[in-house]
Parts: C-alpha cells; sequence; structure tokens
C-alpha cells in the first residue's frame, strides 16, 4: 500500500509500525529516558517507541513535548518516523527539530502494529507492507 | 504556500543551519493552519526559558541553533528565567541549577536575543503599535498585545517563537486575519471589579465559563467602566491561564473594541461569580509561608505603592517580590529598592514564583495573581490565599 500525504517534516525513514488510535502527549506520556509510552491508561503504555514508525491520530499535551522527541532524538530512542491523521505543533515542530520524518493526511487505520513502513518526509509519502 | 525569494532562501539553507530550521517550523505551521504566506514581524517573545521548563533538551536544542549561526532579525526579549541572575543564591538556587540557568541565557545572547527575563515586556521597550504583527510566546503578553495594544499574534510556542526571532516572519493564521478577531460572545459584567486581584477573578470566572462552553470564544466585555494598566496586566493573566485565551475585546476600553458590534448570545457575570472564583483561590486553611507580588511581573508604579507600605515595617515571612530587570533599576534609582528591602522583602528580579524551582521549600502561598495560585497548586502542590495587594502585603508583616 502506498499513500500520499502532506509533507510536515523532511527525511527518509523505515521500521516497524507501532499503532494507536488514541493522541500522544510526548511530555509527561513518554519517558525520555527509556523511551517507553508511561501515560496511564494508554493502550501503548508501557511498549517502547524507539525505532519504530509511530502512527498515531494527532498530538496533545504541553508544547514542551517538542523538546522530548529532540531529547529522545539525542539519546537514540525516537521513532524512526512519525505518521499522523492530523498533525498539530508540538509533533511537527518536535519532528523539525529532531530531525525526524513526519507526513500527515494518512488514512492510518489502514496500517497494522508490526507492518514494515517507509516513511519519505520530504515528498509526504508512506508506504506500508 | 507562497515564499518570498528571501524566504525560499532561508529555507533552502543559503542563511544558514539555524535559519533553514526555523523556517521548516514556521512553513510546516503554515502548512498545518492553512497559511498562504509569511508576515514580516515587528516583535518577539520568547518562551522556554526557566531551565526548570527546558531541561537538557532544550538547552541542547539552544546551544545548536546558536552553534548553527542563529541569529534574531527583530527586537526579540525573553520570558522569565528559573532564577535572580544577579542575586540567585539569595532565593536559595543550588549552583549547579544556577549554572544550566545561565547556560540557557547565553546561548539566546549569543542569538542576539535581549536577556531581559520577563512576562511584561511591554513596560520597558518591546510595545508593538496597533496593527503591528508580532510572534509572542508568555500566554499573558500574548493577551495583553492582542487585547490591549490591538497588536496581532497567535499563542507561540518557545521554538515557534524563536523560529520567528531567527526569520523575522510568522505564518499568517489565525490571530493575524481579521475575520478570526471578530468578538463571538458578549459578556455583560454586572460589577465594577477594584484591583488586580478582583480582575485575576474576572479572568479565572469567564475563562472557565468559556472552557466549560468548550469553544474557542472571543469575548466582548461591557460594563467595565475603567481598567488600569496592571489590572488588565492581571486580567490577561488570569484569563489566559484559566481558559487559554489570547484575546477579548473591552467596550470602552481596548483599542479594537469600538470596530465590533456586540454580539448576540451574552453571558452575564455577577459580583457572586467574581466572589466564588475568588473563594476557591483562597482555600488553603493553615498559616502561609510564602508570600509573592509579581505575576506578571510589577510595575514601576505597584513597586512604589509597595515601598509605601513596607516603610519602617518588618516583614515576618519569606516575600519574594518578582519584577523585570529594568523596572528594578528604575526602582533602585528612586530609592524604592532600598526601602522595600530595610523591611525584609526579597526580590527575586527576572524569575517569579511559576517558574522557579521552588517544589517543596513552601507549603502555601499568599497572592494577589490568580495565575500564581494556579501553578502553585498544579506545579508545587502549594495551598493558597488570594488576596488584593495591599492585603498581601499585610499578610506578610503578619
Amino acid at each position: 500500500m502506498k499513500w500520499r500525504g502532506r509533507k510536515i517534516a523532511a527525511g527518509v525513514a523505515e521500521g516497524e509500525a507501532l499503532v494507536t488510535k488514541m493522541g500522544v502527549s510526548f511530555y509527561g506520556g513518554v519517558d525520555p529516558q527509556s523511551g517507553c509510552i508511561v501515560e496511564k491508561g494508554h493502550e501503548l503504555e508501557g511498549q517502547s517507541i524507539a525505532g519504530k514508525v509511530l502512527v498515531f491520530p494527532t498530538g496533545k499535551g504541553s508544547t514542551v513535548g517538542s523538546y522530548t522527541l529532540y531529547r529522545l532524538k539525542k539519546a537514540g530512542l525516537a521513532p524512526a518516523a512519525i505518521v499522523n491523521a492530523e498533525a498539530e505543533a508540538i509533533t511537527a515542530v518536535g519532528c523539525i527539530i529532531a530531525d525526524i520524518p513526519c507526513v500527515d493526511h494518512i488514512p492510518i487505520e489502514a496500517i497494522r502494529t508490526g507492518m514494515k513502513v517507509r516513511v519519505d518526509g520530504g515528498q509526504g509519502c508512506v508506504e506500508a507492507e | 504556500m507562497r515564499l518570498t525569494p528571501e524566504e525560499d532562501q532561508m529555507l533552502a539553507g543559503k542563511f544558514g543551519r539555524a535559519t533553514q530550521k526555523a523556517m521548516e517550523i514556521l512553513v510546516a505551521l503554515g502548512t498545518i493552519y492553512g497559511a498562504e504566506r509569511m508576515l514580516p514581524v515587528a516583535s518577539v517573545q520568547v518562551s522556554g526559558v526557566s531551565y526548570d521548563n527546558l531541561g537538557e533538551a532544550g538547552l541542547e536544542f539552544l546551544d545548536e541553533m546558536a552553534e548553527n549561526g542563529g541569529r534574531a532579525r527583530v527586537l526579540t526579549t525573553l520570558n522569565p528565567a528559573g532564577m535572580d541572575v544577579e542575586n540567585w543564591p539569595a532565593l536559595g538556587i543550588d549552583a549547579e541549577f544556577a549554572r544550566n540557568q545561565e547556560r540557557i541565557l547565553a546561548a539566546y545572547a549569543k542569538m542576539g536575543v535581549v536577556t531581559t527575563c520577563s512576562c511584561t515586556p511591554y513596560l520597558f521597550g518591546n510595545l508593538p503599535r496597533f496593527g503591528e504583527h508580532v510572534a509572542w510566546a508568555e500566554s499573558s503578553a500574548v493577551c495583553f498585545a492582542n487585547a490591549v495594544l490591538g497588536a496581532r499574534t497567535n499563542r507561540e510556542g518557545g521554538p515557534s517563537a524563536l523560529a520567528a526571532a531567527l526569520t523575522g516572519r510568522t505564518p499568517d493564521y489565525g490571530l493575524h486575519r481579521d475575520q478570526n478577531r471578530r468578538p463571538t460572545l458578549t459578556v455583560q459584567v454586572q460589577t465594577q471589579p477594584q484591583g488586580t486581584r478582583d480582575f485575576g477573578a474576572l479572568g479565572v470566572a469567564l475563562g472557565r465559563a468559556i472552557e466549560a462552553r468548550q469553544s474557542k470564544d472571543i469575548p466582548y466585555l461591557r460594563g467595565i467602566r475603567r481598567a488600569s494598566l496592571e489590572e488588565l496586566k492581571s486580567f490577561c493573566a488570569s484569563l489566559a491561564t484559566y481558559g487559554g485565551l489570547a484575546l477579548f475585546h473591552m467596550e470602552g476600553v481596548t483599542p479594537e473594541s469600538g470596530l465590533h458590534a456586540p454580539p448576540d448570545e451574552t453571558l452575564t457575570l455577577s459580583r457572586a461569580d467574581l466572589d466564588s472564583a475568588i473563594e476557591a483561590l483562597n482555600a488553603a486553611a493553615g498559616e502561609a509561608d510564602f508570600v509573592s507580588l509579581g505575576c506578571p511581573h510589577l510595575s514601576l508604579a505597584e513597586i512604589q505603592r509597595l515601598a509605601e507600605r513596607l516603610a519602617g515595617r518588618r516583614v515576618r515571612k519569606t516575600f519574594w517580590i518578582t519584577t523585570s530587570r529594568p523596572v528594578k533599576r528604575l526602582a533602585d534609582q528612586m530609592g524604592y529598592t532600598a526601602v522595600i528591602e530595610a523591611s525584609g522583602a526579597v526580590f527575586a528580579v527576572d524569575t517569579c514564583c511559576v517558574v522557579a524551582p521552588i517544589q517543596g521549600r513552601f507549603k502555601t502561598l499568599v497572592t494577589d495573581s490568580a495565575k500564581a495560585c494556579y501553578y502553585a497548586a498544579a506545579k508545587n502542590g502549594f495551598a493558597t490565599r488570594f488576596l488584593p495587594f495591599d492585603e498581601v502585603i499585610e499578610e506578610a508583616l503578619r
């Protein structure tokens, strides 16, 4: 499957998809020391986002979350790429400052956890198999 | 988005990696929010200054932007830091925190950002004119710029404000556009609020009411006959904190109010609504151990009043006076500082009780600021007492 969405942050990356129907808050919701989702009651609670293509509808929470993505990247714990239904400012800015490819306007319900996904942020393209 | 040739060059990296990254941020935001072009901005106010909020990651990012040649293209001022830059040991700040805070300020200074460290840049030279486009972070100052000054800014975050500083641009969406500044809700205020505490309470009552409506209302307030600079400063901080608002109109007070007719839909706020907002923030039972004035940072007139009230008296609690460095210098010159410090009160310049690392140091805060009450409870777990300006001073003396 291949889709063309909107370019949010440039760069090309591949990885295994980690998909959630819930929003993700990087500040407070992700532990910057382990790369694990720690938000109570989140469907990905306890799972690591490091190296994954993280697929979620939209970001939420504090704007400091942009810096959390940057910190994860520096620690080698950032997602390889991010795919959103609708990107918002926190995720978009975080991806740009951390050099994480990001594309939105993708029908994310078609992507399943474990699929191999390739994201081309510069072209706004997402491929899954 | 349509970019000018110069903006295209920034995006292509002709002005260095930091400017390129800044333009990438602005283009992404413009894409998300449907902007068709960039606007030149007259000034920027940057948030993300306290090491308590930024942390190591934020500091690394700032260092990287400074190293990569980032330079502010327009007048850019800074939000409060986590400490008094000149007098941090007196506030009980530890040396490691101070070192990290100094690294943050050095990175900003290297980028040509004016390291004033205040939430009230409009009191000392970062004063946008009516209709001017700016890119400001700091929610209380955003509200003040839009509503009281009639300038135009969205609520920027730390990185997007910095991006605006390094490019001199902001994407044209939201409150930069006429159609998004029209009032949507009339608010009939049936009482004349008196003083900063009352105006703060009005912000709590209105902010909460608008949040409960789950709408993006722009209120048009009627019935308020007068509001001083200090009262408006307090109201803006409170409305932004409790309702997330970035703009309001106040009939006969704010400059754009005359351009609009009051919307049909009307909400009424009475003295009782203000009183219940006050009661909720004034619930602390025990003895207060921390008193603070200056959220937002005190004006010179407020410091003069404080000096008059404290002259020849002795405070008995930890009492922080928070203000900007330029206003403090004027207070020094006028002799207010000497009078205030002789009372035992402490100046905490460049910082405030919201951003300083004071978790665990106090139990109960007394203040005239609704915003300070919010963060005292949410961030530091303090109980609060919410009193008028003069009564806060009396509480410190008790």
